[in-house]
């Protein structure tokens, strides 16, 4: 057999990934931008929670956003055509979730002078997401009624790093199961700090306080 | 299903560290995989097996996984417990004030070259 050296490196993965995202988040600071990144399953309702959101928002902030998908940019066309704003799509390329060097890319894209907020809506997925961070000032993510009021015991890593919990659709809750309440225990199992608005992203009703929070955040974040 | 997002990480850094140690082979690579990462081990080598094979310095080498058991600390009675079978609540006092101590990790132990 032949003899083998061995070569110490002791690393994680996700040590580079990590300084990318702090030196990313400075320079956010520094420029006076804040970064939203937006995490949630397919289908809860992002980009009807991102549009209602902007609507309310637009005449105090100027905002862009960033879709992230594995393929297509019916998201991105979207969001334009319902609010106006500026909107890129970012193609992963079959990676399930963005790091901090491809946000850094898709920010590129963008006239970072004319941005107090960016919304990056990230892949839809409850996994991956939640493992890289993306640089971003915080982590919402939004659970819809018809996924469950499990979802935070089933992904619990996705929840205890979200800042907020958005929880969509709460239109069709005489239909479903979801008992709210104990949604909230179990997002605090998780994440006792993290926020929770129940909203109807369809019929925009919660969306307001939403938008109030979002508000309140992006101008501290600015001083 | 993500262990193919992680081998490109691993084999950057791979290659990162040939470089720093100016080696141009690798015969085999060490992984610390925690018992929560979620990272599958079957998965991952299977995935480090179709893309390690598409660069000269990883061609043909093995993937090793060194499984860390995963160990959870409570708060409220400062025992550690294992956290596979008991998940956030604590099994000596029903305490759910428990943070993870080990079992996540993600890393890259060593790398083996031919001398």
């Amino acid at each position: 057999m032949d003899e083998v050296k061995v070569i110490e490196i002791k690393k994680s993965i996700f040590a580079e990934n990590d300084k990318d995202a702090d030196a990313l988040r400075k320079e956010l600071k520094d420029r006076g931008v804040y970064l939203l990144n937006l995490m949630s399953s397919p289908g809860s309702g992002k980009t009807t929670t991102l549009i209602k959101t902007i609507n309310l928002l637009k005449d105090k902030l100027r905002i862009a956003v960033m879709e992230a998908d594995i393929d297509s940019d019916v998201d991105a066309v979207k969001i334009k055509d319902a609010t106006g704003i500026k909107s890129i799509q970012l193609h992963t390329g079959g990676m399930c979730h963005l790091d901090a060097e491809m946000t850094r890319q898709g920010l590129d894209g963008l006239v970072l002078q004319d941005c107090d907020l960016v919304v990056l809506e990230n892949v839809g997925n409850l996994v991956c997401p939640a493992e890289f961070d993306t640089g971003s000032c915080r982590n919402a993510m939004i659970l819809s009624v018809p996924e469950g009021d499990d979802k935070p015991l089933k992904y619990p890593l996705m929840f205890s790093v979200c800042d907020v919990v958005i929880i969509n659709k709460t239109d069709v809750l005489p239909y479903f199961d979801f008992d709210m309440e104990k949604c909230r225990e179990y997002i605090r199992m998780r994440n006792p700090h993290a926020r929770v608005f129940p909203i109807c992203a369809r019929t925009g009703e919660g969306v307001d306080a939403f938008a109030e929070w979002l508000l309140a955040e992006v101008r501290s974040w600015k001083q | 299903m993500h262990e193919l997002g992680i081998v490109f990480y691993i084999i950057r850094d791979v290659k990162q560290a040939a470089e720093e140690n100016g080696v141009s082979r690798v015969s085999a690579l060490v992984m610390n995989i925690g018992e929560v990462s979620t990272v599958v081990p079957e998965y991952l080598i299977d995935c480090w097996r179709w893309a390690a094979d598409k660069e000269d310095l990883l061609r043909g080498s093995e993937l090793r996984i060194n499984t860390i058991p995963a160990v959870t600390f409570c708060e409220t009675c400062g025992k550690e417990y294992e956290t596979v079978p008991n998940g956030k609540t604590c099994p000596f006092c029903g305490s759910g004030n428990t943070w993870l101590l080990r079992g996540n990790e993600v890393e890259i132990k060593e790398i083996e070259v031919p001398s």
